[in-house]
């Protein structure tokens, strides 16, 4: 366990310097350097000389790279001149907002996927399983965003039932007004059990034909002991992978729900500084959301090797 | 491929000696196909999507340039069976031409991801070590970052044109296929044909092309299939936020941001018809995909 902990941490904080340079790397695309993210479309030649200049953006790009990061490490992401405030502030402000609304939605996907599938393997090829499959395949197929717009469309315009747009302001105008968060927690749950539900059908449907089954049968447990004392235990562990697989998924549809219903978290605030092109906004966001991903799925594979022992032997292979 | 499996394959009147006789002609994997109706409904909806996008046009003319005040948002009726855009636009022209852009960008996108994916994945898979495990943690670092979030700064750094987007989308989706081929070139590095070409003194590029990625075929062409899904989803999300391509072209994720200002008017032809295309294409094609893959026996779990 020592040694899978080590080598997966390892691994973790490897793939974190790379996220890293590709930030760096893409600050540098930008026509004029990190110099134009900071000082804004409008600076002139003159003006880019001499920041560069005083930052020593001129020295080495190692040495360049060095700084940033140390930079980054201790907090500074950058300064927002559109915004009037620095980048680390507005994500502190905006990030435990995006994490609610994540956090809510796959707790939820994740309670109805696992029944969700395991009925469906249950009931393998019979119209219970066909409608759920059918209806799974169709969310799965739709984008998220209009899946968002149709809820809107039907729940707000047509029933007025919940409201179509989130609470703005501070993180407990958010939570104090629960009526407003159905429908963005609603779309991401949907599109989310979609991809779920059909991964926990076929995990299940491989439990169901191993070895193990086979010999509680002919041993003479009854249906519901295999079913809920061996299958769904043993189908339950993937899932803790599969959420650790899903992250970047999962980040990606709440983004966009973000922006389909004006809901204040950081997936808002990357696409308002693209639209404002504040360039270090956006990569602040990169940054934080790729680091936040990466320990996500160090914590889900840690998770699944203490559930699932075979998991750590075979450590040095993966 | 499980007993079960090649019986429900086969179907229960042949024997063992006919199936073995008719897997060496090669035609197991396209009966199979073919007996999945749900997958060849699929094939015949994106034949259906291609003829209606770049054919229909020849037959259904309608001006896609100039915009046409006075004619706008007017619901579907006699000679405009879906209606006109807020511009005046034709809506059922419109859904043709953006259909081509989307398909463009969808096909164009997929097949760089494949390329690209296949190449790194099968050198980093058959090399293995130190070299393998820096591209594998290279594809896990692009991962952790959104795809949504890099097209957005791409989208703003370059002016996005549809072989911009068939780039920057193909850029960003090649990590998946990466990840596969990577794990079938591993498994297929210490197959003995391969042991005996490398003892042989075969050139490893000759090996990776001729071995290992001709082996994975099955597992290329079913994830191809499904990245063009991917592809339409990202385009259709880029387009969404205003991302996409400059107007007067257009495609089908920008037709519903366009229409989605008139959500509240209740004019329906403007959102349905383009939300549908998208959703119809993309189930299409992952039908397709899953047929594929099932008819391959292959169990290739998205990740």
């Amino acid at each position: 366990m020592i040694r899978f902990l080590r080598q997966r941490c390892s691994q973790a904080v490897v793939v974190l310097l790379l996220v890293s340079v590709i930030v760096f790397g893409l600050l540098h695309l930008l026509p004029g350097g990190p110099a134009r993210a900071i000082l804004g479309t409008h600076a002139t030649p003159t003006n880019i000389a001499a920041f560069n200049q005083q930052n020593g953006l001129n020295s080495p790009v190692p040495v360049q790279y060095w700084h940033w990061l140390t930079g980054v490490l201790s907090g500074n992401l950058g300064f927002s001149y559109v915004q009037n405030e620095s980048v680390s502030s507005l994500l502190a402000q905006r990030l435990p907002k995006t994490a609610l609304l994540a956090g809510v939605s796959v707790l939820l996907a994740v309670l109805i996927a696992v029944p969700v599938g395991f009925f469906q393997a249950v009931r393998r090829h019979r119209a219970g399983d066909y409608v759920v499959t059918t209806v799974a395949l169709v969310l799965y197929s739709t984008p998220a965003f209009w899946v968002g717009i149709l809820l809107i469309d039907v729940l707000a315009v047509r029933l007025r039932v919940f409201p179509a747009e989130a609470p703005q302001g501070s993180f407990s105008a958010l939570i104090s007004d629960p009526q407003a968060l159905v429908l963005p927690v609603l779309t991401i749950t949907l599109v989310t059990v979609a991809g779920f539900s059909r991964y926990i059908r076929s995990s299940v449907l491989d439990e169901l034909a191993q070895d193990y089954v086979r010999m509680a049968r002919s041993k003479g447990a009854s249906r519901r002991v295999i079913l809920f004392g061996h299958v769904l235990r043993n189908a339950a562990g993937p899932v803790v992978t599969l959420l650790g697989l899903s992250l970047p998924f999962i980040v990606s549809g709440t983004l966009i729900t973000e922006y389909v219903f004006n809901y204040p978290g950081i997936g808002l605030l990357a696409f308002d500084a693209a639209t404002s092109q504040d360039y270090p906004v956006i990569l602040g966001v990169v940054i934080v959301v790729g680091a936040a991903t990466v320990v996500g799925s160090l914590l889900a594979d840690i998770t699944h090797a203490i559930l699932d022992p075979r998991v750590r032997a075979s450590a040095g292979i993966g | 491929m499980s007993p079960e499996n090649v019986a429900s394959v086969l179907g229960p009147e042949q024997s063992t000696a006919e199936a073995e006789a008719e897997a060496t002609a090669g035609g197991v994997w396209l009966r199979a196909f073919v007996r999945n109706r749900l997958a060849v409904t699929g094939l015949v909806v994106i034949v259906a999507l291609l003829l209606l996008s770049f054919v229909g046009p020849l037959f259904y003319h309608t001006d896609q340039v100039h915009t046409r005040l006075g004619m706008e948002t007017l619901a579907p009726g006699a000679g405009r069976p879906l209606g006109t855009d807020d511009v005046g636009y034709d809506e059922l022209g419109r859904l043709m031409v953006g259909g081509q852009t989307m398909l463009e960008v969808a096909f164009g996108a997929a097949a760089v991801a494949v390329v690209l994916g296949v190449l790194w994945g099968a050198t980093a898979g058959y090399f293995g070590g130190l070299l393998d495990a820096l591209m594998m943690r290279i594809v896990d670092a692009l991962l952790a970052i959104p795809a949504i979030l890099l097209l957005l700064f791409l989208a703003t750094v370059f002016r996005p044109s549809v072989l911009m987007l068939i780039i920057v989308v193909g850029v960003t989706a090649w990590l998946v296929p990466a990840r596969l081929i990577r794990a079938e070139a591993l498994s297929l590095r210490s197959r003995e044909y391969v042991l005996a070409a490398k003892t042989m003194g075969v050139r490893s590029p000759t090996i990776i092309f001729r071995h290992i990625i001709t082996n994975s075929l099955g597992t290329i062409l079913v994830n191809a299939t499904l990245q063009v899904a991917d592809a339409i989803l990202l385009v259709a999300a880029l387009s969404f936020l205003g991302l996409g391509v400059a107007p007067p072209a257009t495609n089908w994720g920008a037709m519903l941001s366009d229409g989605l200002n008139y959500t509240y008017s209740g004019f329906w032809w403007l959102t349905y018809p383009p939300g549908i295309a998208i959703v119809l294409t993309v189930l299409a094609f992952n039908v397709v995909g899953d047929g594929l893959r099932d008819a391959f026996g292959l169990d290739t779990r998205r990740g």
